[in-house]
């Protein structure tokens, strides 16, 4: 439009030539060094003010999301407190519920690396019983309408949402061979034209159940904060 | 700043050289993030606090910003004030922050902040500034609001849902029944496309009305 003039303008408003390249270059160096100096204090200083904030939601956020697949009745200690983080494995994070000092279930987090839209998040807790407890997708990027019925916010199907069918099952009675979708010969129903993103979420719930049942004398042993390796073993 | 700069202000960003309708810019939020009239309008106000606050710095600091290092500074800042915006997101609207995800750190991208910048903070006086970024910004509010309203009442037959997240004691307007079917063009990208390209066609129809008149 008129690109021209402010152009022109901003050529007109153009300080004369600094006398030397490398002192222009010194000076302007330094400008640009001080205002980043500056504007990084801003950005720690907001990171500082908000950070105690920002922390108390995540874990406000993750207890809600806990709520789902374990009842609070079901446990007496500080949840969230006495968690093992694991690598290589199936879970990557586990939280010890337990109730009178003893194993009640493990909440674990885990992830279906195969969705239609990428990585679907997962959080899973199972009983000492060796029952379900309960399963919610925590973060997926479905086509909405299609696959996003594997978060029951999103499912259609209000009174029994699809991800609900996995509460209750008894992982004793399952092989790892059932645990996908009854169109690929197992146990587990899926939704017509969207069969990829409950494929990727029954088996990666189930390659956590079984992960995490092998390994449960080793989970509730190990103490709060250790590292487990996938064969179950810990350093502090 | 005088009536007639604000009034002027005021006309060029809300209608004349309106972001998403006149300037098409920014088009990766407005079409990606209206899936939905709170997020749509979250995303709108975040812009607008960014660009408000970008041109008021701006403005300030214009008289020791040297030429010839004007852009990383202003990227700088742009960078700066948006990360500060995006904790504060964290820290207040968590849900929010969790939903809209990606996009307000990508505000820093998003040239429409950098051409109010180059084009008016930088030789304009503070105050005229700051209303330049907060006009041009709710230029796109509503232009937002109007695209998210529109694709999340024909595709999920609601409006508000999502508006928990900000105010928890209030819920979604069902506006169509518990029981809507659900239209999936209007959530998926191609109906965001096709519900902006509607509004710009509408948006040149009054432009060129108006023109006709006398």
């Amino acid at each position: 439009m008129n690109t021209d003039t402010e152009a022109r303008a901003l050529e007109a408003a153009r300080p004369p030539e600094p006398p030397s390249a490398t002192r222009g270059a010194l000076r302007a160096s330094g400008i640009l060094a001080a205002y980043a100096l500056v504007f990084t204090a801003l950005m720690s200083f907001a990171h500082q003010m908000t950070l105690p904030r920002i922390l108390a939601s995540i874990q406000e956020t993750r207890m809600r999301l806990i709520d789902e697949v374990l009842p609070r009745t079901t446990y007496d200690n500080e949840l969230l407190d006495d968690g093992v983080s694991v690598t290589g494995a199936a879970v990557s994070r586990v939280w010890r519920a337990r109730l009178g000092n003893k194993p009640a279930a493990l909440v674990f987090e885990t992830s279906a690396p195969d969705g239609y839209g990428g990585r679907i998040e997962l959080v899973v807790a199972l009983n000492i019983d060796g029952s379900v407890s309960g399963a919610r997708v925590t973060a997926h990027h479905e086509t909405p309408g299609l696959g996003d019925y594997i978060d029951p916010k999103k499912d259609g199907d209000k009174k029994t949402p699809w991800i609900t069918q996995f509460t209750g099952v008894q992982t004793a009675t399952l092989t790892p061979a059932q645990w996908t979708t009854s169109k690929d010969g197992g146990v587990f129903a899926y939704r017509a034209g969207a069969t990829i993103s409950a494929r990727a979420v029954t088996r990666a719930i189930g390659a956590a159940l079984s992960w995490a049942g092998a390994h449960r004398e080793a989970l509730f042993a190990a103490p709060a904060d250790a590292r487990l390796d996938a064969e179950g073993n810990w350093q502090p | 700043m005088n009536i007639h700069a604000l009034r002027e202000s005021t006309y060029n960003g809300l209608w004349k050289q309106n972001t998403g309708l006149a300037q098409l810019l920014g088009l990766c939020p407005i079409l990606a993030i209206s899936t939905n009239l709170v997020n749509a309008v979250s995303l709108g106000l975040a812009t607008v606090l960014v660009m408000a606050l970008v041109n008021f710095v701006i403005a300030s600091l214009r008289r020791f910003i040297p030429y010839e290092i004007r852009i990383p500074v202003f990227v700088l800042i742009i960078a700066a004030l948006v990360t500060v915006v995006d904790l504060a997101f964290n820290a207040f609207f968590h849900d929010l922050y969790l939903m809209l995800g990606i996009f307000i750190p990508l505000i820093v991208t998003n040239c429409i902040v950098l051409a109010r910048v180059e084009a008016y903070a930088v030789k304009n006086k503070v105050i005229d500034s700051t209303v330049d970024g907060l006009m041009m910004g709710l230029g796109l509010v509503w232009v937002l609001a109007l695209l998210g309203g529109l694709r999340e009442f024909f595709g999920t037959g609601t409006l508000f849902a999502g508006i928990e997240m900000i105010f928890p004691k209030l819920s979604a307007l069902h506006i169509l029944g518990e029981d809507y079917p659900g239209f999936l063009l209007a959530v998926l990208p191609p109906g965001a496309f096709f519900a902006l390209g509607a509004m710009i066609a509408a948006y040149n129809a009054i432009n060129a009305r108006a023109a006709r008149k006398p």
